[in-house]
Order: structure tokens, then C-alpha cells, then sequence
């Protein structure tokens, strides 16, 4: 963020300096923004025609507009009447936040662990981890599947975030190795010096230290289950167990599109939240992102 | 000495040592093992002694392993016996063989205690209480403690499950094998032969495969040059609220991905959808266009796929491109400047380069999550338009999705795990020669 500020703080001074931009700049700056707008729109429409779509009146595809003439709140009510949507909302955020909680302290103990603490099979560890993050997650989902299904354990929630859990674990452990590998370890020495204990030194100087990987790894752990569709898909059946995403696909399945409507009310509740705080926290999760990268 | 006995029965090399506590540690497991054994077990019925009726939790565990069962469900003058369950033994044989290497953990680090601690005293070292012993080995049992809460869910959640997987490749475990109803049989490598030796399978394979490598290129390619673009064009000085115009482009990553993924479907939808619909309208086409639907033309619907990724994917770069633009000095550019260098060539020798080298291990990264893209493929798309020459496929399947399919709907076990297992060979390879090229590896 600060870095865009100062971005546009020097634009502003630039700007400043020359009074009367010479012609061959304006006509560059109006196909500048011309580009912009194109894209712009692109990036805009559909989402406008989506939310059109929640207030038009009736329930076709056909009747979608994206600025509907007599607007309407009727699939939004009946989205909470007429399908299980709050359910499957309760649902979703249950699993969510299980998955944010548990991602966010076992990956910041093992990543804690593993980057300060010498003891035997760290190497191993890492490694094996290292070769479990690389099997996509999806893999390992149809043998769960095939596992819960011969011991009667599929149709759980608290399953589905255990599973999501130790699914995700590998990546963020890695993460979090990382992100601590380049805190300074002389504050962690000169507190073992005063005698604190290894627990005390993680409570107490290298968790708030970690703030933003945590920021990111409860992000993205908290975001995940609304959008992710294999695992449920999997593992979940009766109908009072759906996820969000597994009922809105539902409802867009059918052929003839009679619930569209619906369907894009249900999609505007589920995708304004999470726009907002992906907006909100970009920064966290771009760098976030990044720092993935570069520790494989 | 010691050590000999400490491999027959845990802990008495210790007591021999002398150290009581130690002692009563690892006999607790033995007495544990032996115990559960004995306990899930039928050892004093008096017959004769068979894995599959007297075995415990381990016998009987490595017996359904091997065998896979032996006594199918039958029908009797009293009803349906109660058969095998091949699944449930090989999965109870794996979770006894997973305990078991954990068991073998605790033997070795007894039986090298055991002689180890004799050879110490021998050698001159004072005694050692077990308290003493527990303190000096606290700090790296402080690390195994914390790490065990993870371990547990890792190994039942996510090595069982590839294990589990792995073995079934080898199996006969499809649709029309089902347990409990019929016993499963471990058939080798009889599954790979059938996807690269019969026909309509290696078509298939082949054809999937070849079109997920152009879609991951081709995809990683375009969002990260559209994204590229966007980040140069925000970043010029000639923009106006450059951040109002940034935010608006990271809304596509900002919207969770299956909702605009099925607004996409939606707006393309042939028979209904707005697109279709307003190219007749404006008169470019006389009729409707089936975009996933039409199998006579399978490259419109990939291209469109490629297109509506180019949207979901390119605000990701845009952030990060952005982000490392920022970073670069003025003063380089200042420097090109003074030599002359116009703007095209100040972006090819300047931003392109510093740009090219941050991301390009993002670019491998992206390139691996393309290639699973199940999201934007089932979603969009489902796989349409139908191919009749692919068994369970259609033409704008990645090899994820057909996955999905071979073993959701068509209940495929076997071949579905065989896939699985190409898919983690082809992943594992590149994500293994990027890791290399990085420093993460080096500084393990």
C-alpha cells in the first residue's frame, strides 16, 4: 500500500512539472485510458449482469438483464424459503471456520518447529512434506472417499474440515518454515538467555512476529471451503449437509435454467463477503502469495 | 547383551541396565502391542490357527493385505454369508502396517538406548537416572510433542490416503467388482497395460493429455501477459486514480472462482444465454451458437475456456507484476534515459528483465495449477463438447476432470488411481526440477 502511495505521489509531481503536457502526450494519455475503460468493462460486465440477474423479476435465464427495469427482492427471499440455502450457508461456515482455526495453529507450530528447532528426522520431515504438497489435493480426495465409504464415515462435516485440514497443512507448513527462517533469530536467543522456556518464546516473540503469514494462511483457509467443490462433492450426500457451492451448482444444473435467478441471488450473498475482504487484504495475500513462490 | 534382550522383549535390556524407569517405558509398548493383538484376536477358540478367524488387529490386518480376502459373500440355505470386505482388510492391513513401522520406531530407539547406554558405562560414564535422561532429551522431545497433533492428521488423512490409492491402481476394484458383494483381486500392473494397450483408452489418455499441456501453457502464458501489460499501462504517470482503476481489475480474483466460473456458463449458455443471444440479435450469426455444446466444433469451446481464464487469472499477475514494478529504482530508468533509450526500450531491457526474474518460479507455479484447473473446466464447461472417440471424455477435458468423472460417475476405482498416479509423476517431475532451480531445497 505504501509503495502505491508513493507511486502516486510522484505521478502527482510529475504531473506538476510540466504544465501544458505537449500534444503528442495527450493523445497517448487518451488511448491510455481508453485501454483502461475497454478493459474495464470486460472485467465489470458479467459481474453487473450477475447481480441484474438477482433483482430481475422472473426465474429464466432469459429474463437476466443487467439493469433490470423493475427491480425486485423476491429471490433473495426465496432463496431463504424455498431452498436450503441459509443451511448450506451455516454449513459453509462451519467448515470454514474449523478449517481456518486448524490450519492456522498446527501450521504455525510446525512451521515454528521446523525452522528453529535442530532434532532428528527434521530433514526427513521436510522433505516428505515437501513431496506431499506436490499430490494435488484432489488425488488424495477420491482414496479418502473410497476410505470413508467402506467405514461409514462419509456425510460429516467435521470430516470434511479434518480432511481439508491435513489437506492444506503441508503447503502452509511450508509457508510458515519460511516466513519464520527470515525472522531474526538473536531475539529468540537473547530470550533463551533470560531463561524462557521454547513454548514462552513462541507464544510470546515469535507468533506476533508471524502476524501476516497467519493473516494469509486464515485467509485463504477460511475462503477456500466456500469455493471448493471436489471434496465436498466426495464426501457429502444427504441434502441437509451441502455446502454453498455444492447447492449453487445444483441449482444451475438444470437444463432449462428455472431457477436462475435464484441462483444468482445465492451467488451475490456468497461472493460479496469474500470480494470485500479479498479487496480489503490484498496486500497480505499478494505477498503472501509471492513468498509461496519463491520457497517452492 | 542388552541390547539382545531389549530385541526379544523392550525394556529388559534396560532393566539389566539397571534404569527401572526406562525400563517400564518401553514395556508398556511391548505389553500395548502384544496386548492389542491378543485382544482384537480369537486366540484361545482351540482350533486350528487361520489369520482370517483367529488373527488380531496385526495378523489379521497383514493377512487382508496379501489376500484381499478369500471367502466371497455367498447365498446359503441360512441367507447371505458374511463375506469379505477386500476394501476393509486392505485398508485395516495398511493402518496395522502404518502402526507397525511406528512400533519399529520405538524398538530401535530401544534396543540402541539399551546398548548404547551399556557401552557408555563400560566405557567410564557415570549413571543416569531415567529423570536425568528425560531432562537431557527434552528440547528434542519438545519438537516431537508439538509436531505430533499434525503428524497423526497427516498420516491418516493424507499418506494413508495416497497409500491407499496407490495400491488400488494395482487392483481390480471398479464398478463391476464392487465389495462387500464380490472379492477384490491384486492384478499387477494389468490396469497400466489396459490404458496404454487398449485402444480407445490410449486415444483417450493421449488426447487428454495433449490438450491439458496446451491448455496449461497457453493459459499461464496469456494471464501472465495480460496481467504484465496491465501492471506496465497502471503504472504509467499519465493515469488518473491509478488505484480506483487497480482495484476494479483485481475484482475478478477477489470473486470467488465458482461463482464467476458459472456466471460465465451461464452467459455462454447456448439455448438460453445473453451472448448467444445478442450475436443473433446484432446479426453477426444467423443462429444461436452451442459454445460447449456443439461437438462439431470442440476448439470454439476451448478457446472460450481459454478466454474466461484469461479473465479469472490475469489480476493475480497484475497484483504482482505491480508490485515488483514499484520495487524497481527510478534510477535505473533515469540512467536509460540519459542514454537515449526510448520507452519500448527502457520496458524490454529494464522492466521485463527485473519483472521476468521475481516471477518466473510463480510462473512454474501457476503452470502446476493450471494443469489441475479443475474449477474452471467442470464448471464452465463439464468437460462438453461430447467426443465419441473418448472413453469418458469430452473434448475440453483436463486430465483432472476426466478423473473426476471416471471415478464419481462411472465408478472406475482401479483406472482412476492408475491416473492419479500419472498425474503426480508428470506434476512431481516439474515441481521437482523448480524446486532445484530454487534455493529452498539448498537451504533445508
Amino acid at each position: 500500500m505504501t509503495a502505491t502511495l508513493e507511486a502516486t505521489g510522484r505521478a502527482r509531481a510529475a504531473r506538476k512539472r510540466r504544465h501544458r503536457p505537449p500534444r503528442g502526450e495527450r493523445v497517448a494519455s487518451a488511448f491510455l485510458h481508453l485501454e483502461l475503460l475497454v478493459v474495464a468493462v470486460i472485467v465489470v460486465f458479467p459481474l453487473m449482469w450477475i447481480v441484474g440477474a438477482s433483482f430481475s423479476p422472473g426465474t429464466g435465464l432469459a429474463n437476466a438483464s443487467p439493469i433490470p427495469e423493475d427491480a425486485t427482492l423476491d429471490h433473495y427471499v426465496s432463496l431463504f424459503t424455498e431452498t436450503d440455502y441459509g443451511r448450506w450457508y451455516l454449513n459453509s461456515l462451519y467448515v470454514a471456520t474449523l478449517n481456518m482455526v486448524g490450519s492456522v495453529v498446527l501450521s504455525a507450530l510446525c512451521g515454528y518447529v521446523f525452522s528453529r528447532i535442530k532434532f532428528r528426522g527434521r530433514k526427513a520431515g521436510l522433505l516428505g512434506i515437501l513431496i506431499l504438497q506436490m499430490f494435488p489435493t484432489f488425488l488424495t480426495a477420491i482414496a479418502v472417499y473410497m476410505l470413508f465409504l467402506n467405514f461409514g464415515l462419509l456425510d460429516s462435516l467435521t470430516g470434511l474440515a479434518l480432511v481439508s485440514i491435513a489437506a492444506a497443512l503441508p503447503y502452509n507448513t511450508w509457508l510458515m518454515k519460511g516466513y519464520t527462517d527470515n525472522l531474526p533469530a538473536s531475539l529468540d536467543e537473547a530470550a533463551a538467555i533470560d531463561g524462557a522456556s521454547r513454548w514462552t518464546i513462541f507464544m510470546k516473540i515469535v507468533l506476533p512476529l508471524m502476524r501476516p503469514m497467519l493473516t494469509f494462511v486464515a485467509i485463504t483457509q477460511f475462503t477456500m471451503p466456500w469455493m471448493d467443490f471436489i471434496l465436498p462433492a466426495l464426501l457429502l450426500q444427504s441434502p441437509e449437509k451441502q455446502t454453498v457451492a455444492l447447492g449453487l451448482f445444483a441449482m444451475i444444473e438444470d437444463v432449462y435454467q428455472n431457477a436462475f435467478t435464484t441462483f444468482a441471488a445465492g451467488a451475490v450473498i456468497l461472493a460479496v463477503p469474500i470480494t470485500i475482504l479479498y479487496i480489503v487484504l490484498q496486500r497480505y495475500l499478494v505477498t503472501g502469495a509471492s513468498a509461496g513462490a519463491e520457497k517452492g | 547383551m542388552p541390547g539382545l534382550a531389549s530385541a526379544l522383549v523392550w525394556g529388559s535390556g534396560q532393566l539389566l541396565n539397571r534404569q527401572a524407569g526406562k525400563a517400564a517405558f518401553f514395556f508398556a509398548f511391548y505389553a500395548a502391542l502384544i496386548g492389542w493383538e491378543v485382544g482384537s484376536g480369537n486366540y484361545y477358540a482351540g482350533m486350528d490357527f487361520t489369520p482370517r478367524s483367529n488373527g488380531g488387529f496385526f495378523v489379521k490386518g497383514l493377512w487382508g493385505l496379501f489376500t484381499l480376502g478369500t471367502q466371497p459373500r455367498q447365498m446359503t440355505v441360512t441367507g447371505l454369508t458374511e463375506g469379505d470386505n477386500s476394501i476393509v482388510l486392505m485398508a485395516n492391513g495398511l493402518i496395522a502396517l502404518l502402526t507397525l513401522a511406528l512400533m519399529a520406531v520405538v524398538w530401535i530407539w530401544n534396543i540402541r538406548d539399551a546398548v548404547g547406554y551399556r557401552r557408555r558405562l563400560e566405557a567410564g560414564a557415570p549413571r543416569e537416572t531415567t529423570r536425568q535422561y528425560l531432562r537431557r532429551i527434552w528440547d528434542g522431545a519438545f519438537a516431537y510433542i508439538v509436531l505430533s497433533p499434525g503428524l497423526v492428521l497427516i498420516v491418516f488423512m493424507s499418506v494413508l490416503p495416497v497409500l491407499f490409492g496407490i495400491l488400488v491402481a494395482f487392483t481390480d476394484y471398479n464398478r463391476d467388482n464392487l465389495p462387500p458383494k464380490n472379492l477384490v483381486h491384486w492384478v499387477g500392473f494389468e490396469n497400466f497395460a489396459t490404458i496404454f494397450a487398449v485402444p480407445s483408452w490410449t486415444a483417450t489418455f493421449i488426447g487428454v493429455l495433449g490438450w491439458t499441456f496446451v491448455w496449461a501453457i497457453l493459459a499461464t502464458a496469456t494471464t501472465y501477459a495480460a496481467g504484465f501489460l496491465q501492471a506496465v499501462l497502471l503504472a504509467n504517470r499519465k493515469v488518473k486514480y491509478p488505484r480506483v482503476w487497480r482495484s476494479v481489475f483485481l475484482l475478478p480474483w477477489a470473486v470467488p472462482g465458482i461463482v464467476s466460473a458459472l456466471v460465465f456458463r451461464s452467459m455462454f449458455n447456448g439455448q438460453f444465454g445473453p451472448i448467444s443471444q445478442w450475436l443473433v440479435d446484432v446479426g453477426l450469426t444467423d443462429e444461436r451458437i452451442y459454445w460447449f455444446t456443439d461437438p462439431s466444433h470442440p476448439n470454439l469451446a476451448r478457446a472460450v475456456a481459454l478466454l474466461v481464464n484469461l479473465w479469472l487469472g490475469f489480476p493475480f499477475f497484475m497484483a504482482l507484476v505491480g508490485g515488483v514494478l514499484t520495487n524497481i529504482p527510478d534510477s535505473y530508468y533515469e540512467a536509460a534515459r540519459m542514454d537515449g533509450a526510448g520507452p519500448l526500450q527502457q520496458l524490454r531491457h529494464i522492466t521485463f528483465p527485473v519483472v521476468h526474474r521475481t516471477v518466473s518460479p510463480l510462473l512454474i507455479l501457476a503452470f502446476v495449477s493450471n494443469f489441475n484447473n479443475f474449477g474452471v473446466i467442470y464448471f464452465l464447461t463439464q468437460g462438453g463438447p461430447d467426443n465419441a472417440d473418448y472413453r469418458f471424455a469430452g473434448s475440453t477435458d483436463l486430465l483432472i476432470t476426466w478423473l473426476f468423472n471416471l471415478t464419481l460417475d462411472n465408478r472406475l476405482y482401479n483406472i482412476g488411481a492408475v491416473m492419479s498416479m500419472l498425474i503426480f509423476v508428470i506434476v512431481g517431475t516439474i515441481s521437482v526440477w523448480n524446486l532445484n532451480r530454487s534455493k529452498a531445497i539448498r537451504e533445508l
